[in-house]
């Protein structure tokens, strides 16, 4: 059944690229920096649809990575194991939020304290909807990462402490290392679920491709592309139907490559260990 | 491990021939237990500030009238029926879709696989399934479910959708408490002379039920925050009627809540708010049963 499903996603992207691609050439595809499909004058560009993903995606790890390992190694090394029992279901709380939610959070409340600080910020903009994706991955980063700690062996703590190190040293000079595969497993992983978040984006981040790395005005994600065009009236069969696979496989291939990469990462740390 | 450290304070706690000055590497330690316990707090506060707001905005909409209603293009009178009603509607389909299949796909994993490459293969088949996007979901559901199928926009087109992008989520979760019964229950079992099948079915799934169900609950309550599949797949924003068989079209609330937040008039606004009021308060209670369920599986069952 999974090998199924599998094939039938691969089957379905690609035989519906194939068309987009028969039509538009790759290099086209890759360096065109405009996306103007449903204009009257079409641009094939996915750089733009690219770079807001990248964007918001890099923002979201930017806020997530620092707060959740900071998260885990507190939970792990300072708090007590009453606290640490109550704070780790409720951070998992907030992956249980649905991201339509998110979305709501992003548009609603983030962009308008945003835009006391950045005045001239507009209304959908890469920079809440990061923010907001971030405080959503913060359980991803904070949870694995405190497991890859606490999964490290007892000894090691032991004689940090035993040299007199403080819980400061011991956590960043022996714990993180030795834990640091299961802490950028946790951090790839993140990453992935965040270039595949679609409606936190789709609601605040705006539907305009824009090529650009400025995080205050409205950008398009893959996603969001993909939903806007599910939205519309487009034809089956159509070059513009194509697109949303085209763009389809093309987040694919990326969140793919992450996760083999998070398994091989995985599978190698094991080895270590055992 | 970290409670076995807590009765061994670091050396560097107790103060042993304290030079005179200030210790920076007991300052930086301190400093650090504030900064993390301020970015714990930094999560749930956001969270606390969220909902605050949702409740504060949302809560005076809710009433029979907005639970009971049918959409409208005027905020005031528009309401969540059909919305309901097709959330529940993708919920039973696709649980009654997923639920056998993902079951007895880990049972036979568990149980009958054999530990060869083919399973190595399906084994990280399907941990890479479970981090496919949604979305990619939605794109397969609508080409394989709705055009080949036949499907159309309808719930099953939806739900068989969703079913599949619970699938590894189920499948993992009885694995791994299948997992958990132990070998002698087994030994046990097969002692009596009871069949592999009669072992399976009287003692391995009952003694793993309370995992398989807090796996299970978990997964519809994702599925019902999803969004972008159903989307893709052809929901609709605008559903005047309530559905009543698995072909009609539909909506849901997450769908309809993206589709009030889409719109520019504050009344619409609200509107979202109070359907994520609902939505949250189903969302929560669906987690608070699975953690119920694994709490007392974990109590109750002491091998």
């Amino acid at each position: 059944m999974s090998i199924l499903t599998t094939a039938g996603i691969l089957y379905v992207l690609i035989s519906e690229s194939a068309g987009f691609f028969s039509q538009v050439s790759l290099v086209e595809f890759f360096t065109d920096t405009e996306w103007t499909p449903l204009f009257s004058e079409k641009h094939y560009g996915i750089l733009p649809l690219l770079s807001g993903t990248l964007l918001t995606t890099a923002i979201a790890i930017a806020v997530a990575l620092p707060i959740g390992l900071t998260v885990a190694i507190y939970l792990n090394q300072y708090a007590s194991k009453k606290v640490r029992s109550t704070v780790k279901p409720l951070l998992e709380i907030l992956a249980a939020v649905p991201t339509v939610v998110y979305g709501y959070f992003a548009l609603m409340v983030v962009t308008p304290f945003l835009q006391k600080i950045f005045p001239e910020m507009a209304g959908f903009n890469a920079l809440s909807a990061g923010i907001v994706m971030g405080i959503m991955i913060i359980p991803i980063i904070s949870s694995l990462s405190e497991d890859a700690l606490f999964a490290v062996p007892r000894s090691l703590r032991e004689a940090s402490y035993g040299m007199g190190a403080t819980r400061f040293q011991t956590s960043f000079k022996v714990l993180v290392p030795a834990a640091s595969s299961g802490i950028i497993v946790s951090v790839i992983l993140a990453i992935s679920r965040a270039i595949g978040e679609t409606m936190i984006v789709a609601i605040a981040a705006g539907q305009q491709p824009n090529f650009t790395f400025n995080p205050l005005v409205p950008i398009e994600t893959i996603t969001t592309y993909i939903v806007q065009v599910s939205m519309g009236d487009v034809e089956h069969g159509s070059l513009g139907y194509q697109t949303i696979f085209a763009a389809g496989i093309t987040l694919f291939a990326f969140t793919f490559i992450l996760n083999n990469i998070s398994f091989w990462v995985k599978k190698k740390y094991q080895e270590k260990y055992e | 491990m970290s409670d076995g450290i807590k009765h061994r304070r670091p050396l560097s706690d107790f103060s042993l021939g304290d030079k005179p000055g200030v210790n920076w590497n007991r300052v930086k330690d301190k400093a650090f237990r504030y900064f993390g316990i301020f970015c714990t707090a930094f999560g749930l506060i956001a969270l606390a500030i969220f909902l605050m707001d949702i409740v504060i905005r949302g809560i005076g909409r809710i009433n029979w009238s907005f639970l009971s209603g049918m959409p409208s293009y005027l905020p005031e009178k528009a309401g969540i029926l059909p919305a309901i009603t097709g959330t529940l509607w993708v919920l039973v389909l696709t649980a009654i879709i997923s639920i056998p299949i993902g079951v007895a796909a880990g049972i036979f994993l568990e149980e009958y696989g054999k530990k060869n490459r083919l399973a190595r293969i399906i084994e990280i088949n399907i941990a890479n399934l479970a981090g496919v996007p949604s979305i990619i979901y939605g794109l397969l559901g609508l080409e394989i479910f709705s055009r080949m199928f036949g499907m159309g926009n309808s719930i099953l087109a939806g739900s068989s959708t969703l079913a599949l992008l619970i699938l590894p989520v189920i499948i993992v979760a009885t694995r791994e408490s299948i997992k958990a019964v132990p070998g002698s229950l087994r030994e046990a079992s097969f002692g009596l002379g009871a069949s592999k099948w009669q072992t399976i079915w009287m003692q391995v799934l009952p003694a793993s039920s309370g995992g398989i169900v807090t796996g299970v609950i978990l997964a519809l309550s994702r599925a019902m925050g999803e969004t972008a599949p159903l989307i893709i797949v052809g929901a609709l924003a605008f559903v005047p009627f309530v559905p009543d068989s698995p072909m009609d079209e539909f909506t849901v609330m997450p769908i309809q809540i993206f589709n009030w937040v889409s719109r520019p008039q504050q009344g619409f606004i609200i509107n979202s708010a109070a359907a994520i009021i609902v939505l949250l308060l189903v969302t929560f209670v669906m987690n608070g049963v699975a953690l119920y369920f694994r709490n007392r599986w974990q109590k109750r069952v002491k091998w």
